[in-house]
């Protein structure tokens, strides 16, 4: 299958975030970046797709800074084809724009299979997905945690709150990937070494107007520090007497 | 004065907690850009129409009530069509929808069949005329981004458990449409729908939530973090992910950074260190409890009462203790 893997460069999440002057960004001094995790699961889906059912292609489309070619780089390392980075000083945060600049790129990609990661780490606007596949007018399965293709078709599952969606469509097909579906490998230095030579498209992307954009951030109110109210089965009764009189939440 | 469209999603045949929410949502909005209307819309199964008084309770003054057989269960496309073309006639100011597993699916493509951008999961907002503004939080919620969205319609997805609902009784005037596409010409189709068999309240709605990690040791043990959870009454079963990753729990309930974020009011960690990638799905807790043996664990710097110790003396003494307490009571 000839496979587009949607991928986004994304702040590391282990990182203490501060906030920049304007207050609309991240400190940048802080930051350092890798794929976004549900994108790295479509990327590994994408791979174990086209090992198990004979040749195919599989390329990794990013939008955002010059940065983001290292995180195709990183994709391509484990296997991916070659990829494409539509370039913009930042990645925008409204998905119609990420959408609309992502859709031009694909429409006439001639893919059977477009993945996106569910959600984003940093935005997590779990929109550009759903978003794009409506611009392609193709079928779109959103947050995804088993998927089955085969014949041309595709069959999936769904976690929704306590129950399950087992849901079928046709390719080609719009896809988002959640936890459960791949996780993925780790390059291998030959693979890293090899992804240095495969191709890499790099261009301006076509952005449209942004209606969605950011006031300000801010760091969520500290909590308390931590404390430790005792030790062993001892110390039940007092934990009971701070969650009735304290906390109030027994 | 604008009028505000709401998406009262249903499963099964009944209305979802957070179709009121949204529809108290809707008219917050309504009440604070000059009292317009708020037009509800219901789709489902025939018969589904019988559930109209309950959004009329919570504020709806018209519910849309859209029937067909094949609508019994979620329709990406049928669904999708059927909001956009209402709203596009409707010419509303907003359009609410809940931020569940349904309403992340829906509200993207109809902002798209709108050509219009979306506010994705809002925990809170205030409707202006010219703008939606509201916080959101991003990055594994580690910041709270506040965005302002503009253009007509204002669409978006308001976090579930975000609205309080109270009575705000409305005339709520049915009104029947039909699907705006013929829904067996959907190419997406929802083939079954499961129970998954995991806890009975969900993790993003339940009010208590006790989880466990790698220090239950097995997942036979697992049964002391159930018998917790029902103790308190209200409680959800949650879980780290190695210990989904190791087939202990269903992988639907594990909290963290590629699991679930949840936040409510009491969370019990039970045998959990407190890994990044977990603690980045349930900091924003509002009281956090951790047992677990190492006096160093993570865990602690963030839990509100920490106890040091073996969890499986600690854990049963502790059901005991909060049956007798809520009981007590």
């Amino acid at each position: 299958m000839k496979i587009a893997v949607c991928i986004k460069r994304v702040p590391d999440m282990d990182i203490r975030f501060s906030i920049a002057p304007d207050g609309r960004s991240l400190n940048p001094g802080d930051l350092k970046y890798d794929i976004s995790d549900f994108d790295g699961y479509a990327v590994e889906a994408a791979l174990q797709f086209n090992e198990k059912q004979g040749p195919g292609e599989v390329v990794v489309v990013s939008l955002g800074p010059d940065g983001a070619q290292e995180t195709i780089r990183k994709a391509l390392g484990i296997g991916a084809d070659r990829g494409v980075l539509l370039t913009c000083e930042d990645a925008p945060f409204d998905g119609a724009v990420t959408a609309g600049a992502l859709a031009g790129e694909l429409k006439d990609g001639g893919y059977d299979l477009i993945l996106f990661g569910r959600a984003a780490n940093d935005t997590g606007n779990q929109s550009v997905g759903p978003m794009t596949a409506q611009l392609l007018d193709l079928p779109c399965v959103t947050a995804v945690s088993k998927l089955e293709i085969a014949g041309g078709k595709g069959s999936a599952q769904r976690q929704l709150e306590g129950a399950i969606e087992e849901v079928e469509f046709p390719l080609p097909a719009v896809v988002t990937i959640d936890e459960g579906v791949a996780r993925p490998r780790l390059a291998s230095l030959k693979g890293i070494m090899a992804a240095k030579k495969k191709p890499l498209e790099v261009k301006p992307a076509q952005l449209g107007t942004a209606h969605l954009t950011i006031e300000k951030i801010e760091l969520p109110p500290e909590r308390p520090a931590g404390r430790i109210i005792g030790e062993g089965a001892a110390a039940v009764p007092e934990l009971i007497r701070l969650l009735q009189d304290e906390a109030k939440v027994l | 004065m604008a009028n505000i469209f709401a998406f009262a999603e249903a499963r099964g045949g009944e209305l979802r907690k957070v179709a009121l929410e949204i529809v108290a949502a809707a008219r917050q909005a309504a009440d604070a850009t000059g009292g317009g209307e708020v037009h509800a819309m219901l789709v489902g199964a025939p018969g589904i129409g019988a559930k109209a008084p309950q959004l009329a309770a919570v504020g709806a003054d018209l519910v849309i009530v859209v029937e067909h057989a094949a609508l019994d269960r979620y329709s990406p496309e049928g669904f999708a069509a059927t909001a956009a073309a209402r709203i596009k006639a409707g010419g509303y100011r907003a359009a609410f929808f809940p931020a569940s597993a349904q309403g992340k699916d829906l509200a993207p493509r109809v902002a798209a069949v709108l050509g219009v951008s979306l506010a994705s999961d809002l925990t809170s907002f205030a409707l202006a005329a010219d703008a939606l503004t509201g916080t959101h939080p991003t990055h594994t919620g580690k910041i709270i981004t506040t965005i302002k969205l503009t253009g007509t319609p204002a669409v978006a997805t308001v976090r579930p458990g975000a609205v309080r609902v109270t009575g705000q009784p409305r005339a709520g005037k049915v009104e029947a449409a039909a699907p705006a596409i013929d829904p067996s010409s959907a190419r997406v189709v929802v083939k079954a729908l499961r129970s998954s068999g995991e806890a009975k309240l969900d993790l993003g709605e339940a009010p208590v939530i006790v989880s466990g990690g790698r220090g239950l040791k097995e997942a036979a043990n697992f049964k002391l973090v159930e018998d917790l959870a029902a103790a308190f009454g209200n409680g959800a079963v949650g879980a780290t992910r190695a210990v989904t990753d190791d087939g202990w729990r269903d992988p639907s309930t594990q909290i963290g950074q590629t699991g679930r974020l949840v936040s409510p009011d009491l969370y019990v960690a039970v045998g959990i260190s407190g890994a990044v990638q977990h603690l980045a799905g349930m900091r924003t807790s509002r009281v956090i409890v951790a047992i677990n043996r190492d006096k160093d664990a993570p865990i602690f710097k963030l839990a509100n009462y920490g106890i040091v110790g073996d969890l499986f003396e600690i854990v049963p003494v502790l059901i005991e203790a909060v049956k007798k307490a809520r009981t007590g009571h």
